[in-house]
């Protein structure tokens, strides 16, 4: 129903999406800057770091070591990939880039289900964080506020590593013009594994934290993906504030709408893309040239 | 072989192929709905394999227009809208194509990732819509079941297409006809165009092609295959699902055109040969269950890997192997000025009518071009009247390039105007100013790389014989008229007809240099702009180039850059001299060698001091 606290309810929904919309985004956008490589596995690594997630809080009841533990995991898995696959594939066209990038997307989802079956599993709230919270005029989940944040904080790190580290300073210089940094001496290559270990450590970190509020299914990573791009397309791709941007009006657009009306809110998202890509070509952030 | 063998083959071993498939696929342990199945995701494939294998163009979006296509045509049949189920499908078809519109309006607005990416969106808000807003014409999450079988009459006899071979052989007749219109595309001057874009969409456009609108043609043409076979797949269900329009399909075409191999028109239906037969052999008799997906995801990764040309590609680069081809021999530049081969050669355009005789043939006024607070080229007045070689020298970082890029329309100026011919071209697109037969060959090579020499100089041509954009879709590429006497020309003006049938990566460096002036020729440009023609060219390569572009200036306007500048002395008329972004000196090659400015720019003072 449409009235205030409704309203209300659903613009701190989109918020709390919005940011953990944010931070997989800044993960698929970092490495597509850096490396030069769009990962089509990004959904599959925030999918992953539900499931990883789920299994630690299973084998220990604590969310906080699920969220540590999980987010590390896919953060391993995604410097595995890097080393064994990606590496091949920085001389090759970015289809191939795209095209291999996907196959390990269905390998993990794959494998996944081959373990947990195509069900959900289900990663209660943490105790502290459960219940309600009384806003004023409405009551409002305390762990929708605990995402928000949980993923504000997270890309808080997000942006020191990326603005006030040695690292973060090869990576925007890279994101600027790759061919200059390797040419300035700078072991290129494992900068790339690192970012794209950071960058699959984002998505997971995401995924279990979301994990709670949305149970994971082997599939979840699909749909997920699909919203990531929409944010790098509002957003410009490559650019870290543009994800952030593009997150959160992503988020509000989704929720919103669906206080409205729920059928047409993956619509009207594309509806806005469409406008970006029509008004801002490069997004809301992006810059002209790349890509 | 004659050539209508070697054209044809393909299209004869598709029909037989067709026709025995009933007869040896059965002991494979293939059911006839498997073969019905794969010819009808072959045909899907075909249109997906024109955009992404010809034209370089990879769409995660194709669920859009299968399921568009379906849909229409399951809901036209259904809800007894239209009786004949040929009819459906081409209307279907239709809608596919319209939605390929739009949908390709918006997609190819960006190119590589991007379009990757907007085309999942988009394929995604079709499944969505599908689903709620339209679920009472497409039936929601059920879908549209009972959509029926098609019944021929041909002169009196009835043919009821039934289940099992029955079904098999409608689809197989729709795949031949599809394959058929597929080669002649392929085989006609838009084919052409589309490999050329796959290599390297800016030549494309500078030669003089509309690039988007034939990216927008690929994109149509693969909606409408997606269409037609979406409506097959109601047909041989006899229900139409809405998992179609979900992204699982488009990732299931992609994977099965990839595993097939790309780029040859026969992938998609190979792929989707094994993508089927593992599906039931992997479920069934080996037992893996639903791991049989990851199976085949494995497949691809490693197929990516190791043979990205996929299993056709693997086949055709081992045969190739084993016949290994003698090269034909180098051609020297060297240019018998006795033969009256040499002065001929495509020719200038006529010029313009209403430019008066002695007008600049180009004038630029007030030219600026700055990026932030850096003046790459300012305020430069330049003036080349018809007939002229006029050379243009500064030192590096003069802005040379960046003026020649405003000249074509590469790249547009901040401020100030270009007028050729009498005609104000500032902020043209750069195929319209070639197609007006202003042109440009680079500094660095821009050629097509997997193409041959003589394709490449035809790329060049049919801009000329063809305007920038024709939807010729049917008529093949050797029928356009004066299209092979232009190339020959060219050909022999630039001294490469025994090399014509080498692909440009075999070439040597000089001869691409070659090939690189010839394309600008091609193009029978009125005024010919050479970028450093000379580079990297080795000091004989250099006196026969030399020599090749006095014979290739005669009847033609051209401003060359060159830092060669005895070359330069030899060559121009007249010289005009840029330094640091600004016009600094013009006149007769000893003119400029006197000017003491020009040896200041050079010397930085010293000759001056």
């Amino acid at each position: 129903m449409l009235n205030w606290p409704n309203l209300v309810s659903q613009f701190f929904n989109g918020l709390a999406l919005g940011a953990v919309l944010a931070l997989i985004s800044s993960g698929l956008t970092i490495i597509y800057g850096t490396l030069g490589v769009l990962n089509l596995a990004h959904g599959a690594m925030f999918m992953l770091g539900g499931y990883a997630g789920y299994v630690v809080w299973a084998a220990t009841g604590s969310f906080l070591l699920a969220v540590l533990g999980g987010s590390i995991f896919v953060g391993v898995v995604g410097l595995f990939i890097e080393l064994v696959v990606i590496r091949r594939f920085y001389g090759r066209p970015p289809e191939d880039q795209i095209l291999v990038t996907f196959g390990i997307g269905i390998v993990i989802v794959e494998l996944v289900r081959l373990a947990f079956g195509s069900l959900s599993v289900t990663v209660p709230t943490p105790p502290i964080l459960s219940g309600v919270m009384h806003l004023g005029f409405l009551f409002y989940p305390t762990y929708r506020i605990a995402v928000l944040v949980i993923a504000v904080l997270a890309l808080g790190v997000l942006y020191i590593i990326l603005y006030r580290t040695r690292l973060g300073l090869i990576v925007r210089a890279g994101i600027e013009d790759s061919g200059m940094v390797s040419i300035l001496g700078i072991n290129v290559y494992r900068v790339f594994l690192l970012v794209f270990g950071i960058g699959a450590m984002a998505a997971g970190f995401a995924g279990i934290i979301h994990a709670p509020v949305v149970a994971p299914t082997p599939d979840v990573g699909a749909t997920i993906l699909v919203e990531t791009f929409v944010v790098v397309v509002i957003g410009g791709i490559g650019s870290f504030p543009g994800a952030v941007l593009g997150g959160l009006i992503s988020g509000e657009i989704l929720s919103l709408t669906s206080a409205i009306d729920p059928a047409y809110s993956e619509v009207m998202l594309f509806v806005v893309m469409t406008l970006v890509l029509m008004l801002r070509p490069e997004g809301l952030l992006g810059v002209r040239g790349r890509a | 072989m004659s050539r209508l063998a070697r054209r044809f083959w393909p299209e004869a071993a598709t029909a037989i192929g067709l026709i025995i498939a009933p007869y040896v696929l059965p002991s494979l342990g293939f059911a006839p709905d498997t073969v019905s199945r794969i010819v009808m995701w072959g045909l899907f494939g075909i249109g997906f394999d024109i955009l992404f294998g010809y034209t370089g163009l990879l769409s995660f979006g194709q669920s859009a227009f299968f399921g568009t296509g379906g849909f229409v045509a399951a809901y036209l049949l259904t809800n007894n809208i239209i009786s004949s189920v040929m009819l459906a499908l081409v209307i279907g078809t239709v809608g596919a194509m319209v939605a390929g519109v739009l949908v390709g309006v918006i997609a190819l607005r960006r190119t590589g990732i991007y379009f990757a990416m907007i085309t999942v969106a988009i394929a995604e808000v079709f499944f969505f819509l599908e689903n709620s807003p339209l679920s009472d014409y497409t039936g929601g999450e059920n879908g549209l079941p009972g959509v029926p079988a098609p019944v021929f009459s041909i002169a009196g006899h009835t043919w009821q297409v039934t289940t099992g071979w029955s079904m098999y052989a409608f689809i197989a007749i729709c795949f031949f006809v599809g394959i058929v219109i597929a080669r002649a595309i392929i085989h006609s001057s838009v084919g052409a165009i589309f490999v050329a874009i796959r290599e390297n969409p800016t030549r494309v456009q500078a030669l003089g092609h509309s690039v988007w609108l034939y990216k927008l043609a690929a994109f149509v043409i693969a909606s409408a295959y997606a269409g037609f076979a979406g409506g097959l797949l109601g047909i041989l269900q006899g229900y139409m699902p809405p998992d179609a329009f979900t992204f699982d399909t488009s990732g299931q075409l992609v994977m099965q055109t990839v595993i097939g191999g790309a780029g040859t028109l026969f992938g998609p239906l190979f792929g989707a040969a094994v993508w089927l037969y593992l599906r039931d052999f992997l479920q069934g008799p080996v037992g893996l269950g639903a791991a049989w997906q990851l199976a085949l995801g494995l497949i691809f990764v490693l197929l990516v890997i190791f043979l990205r040309r996929g299993l056709i590609g693997g086949v055709a680069d081992l045969l190739a192997r084993r016949r290994p081809h003698a090269e034909p021999p180098e051609e020297s530049a060297v240019i018998d000025t006795t033969s009256s081969l040499a002065t001929v050669g495509p020719t200038a355009r006529q010029r313009q009518p209403g430019t008066a005789e002695g007008a600049p043939i180009l004038e630029t006024r007030n030219l600026t071009k700055r990026y932030g607070g850096l003046f790459a080229n300012k305020g430069i007045a330049f003036q080349v009247m018809e007939g002229e070689l006029r050379g243009v020298i500064g030192p590096n970082g003069a802005g040379k390039s960046t003026f020649f890029k405003m000249l074509t329309c590469e790249v547009h100026p901040t401020e100030g105007q270009i007028m050729f011919n009498g005609r104000d071209i500032t902020g043209m697109d750069v195929s319209r100013v070639c197609q007006l037969g202003l042109t440009k060959s680079y500094q660095i090579n821009q050629l097509f790389n997997r193409l041959t020499v003589r394709q490449n100089i035809e790329i060049a041509v049919l801009a000329t014989r063809r305007g920038r954009f024709r939807l010729d879709l049917l008529r093949p590429l050797h029928r356009v008229p004066g299209l092979a006497t232009q190339v020959q020309q060219t050909l022999e003006l630039v001294r490469l007809t025994l090399r014509a049938d080498v692909p440009v990566a075999d070439l040597a460096y000089g001869e691409k240099r070659r090939l690189e002036i010839g394309l600008a020729l091609a193009s029978s440009p009125t005024l010919l702009l050479l970028d450093e023609p000379l580079a990297g060219m080795s000091p004989r390569e250099r006196v026969e180039t030399v020599q090749m572009l006095r014979n290739v200036s005669r009847g033609r306007t051209m401003i060359v850059i060159e830092h060669d500048m005895d070359a330069m002395f030899e060559l121009a008329e007249r010289i005009t001299v840029l330094h640091e972004g600004q016009f600094l000196a013009e006149g007769t090659p000893a003119e400029i060698q006197r000017n003491a400015f020009v040896q200041e720019a050079y010397l930085g003072g010293v000759a001056a001091a």
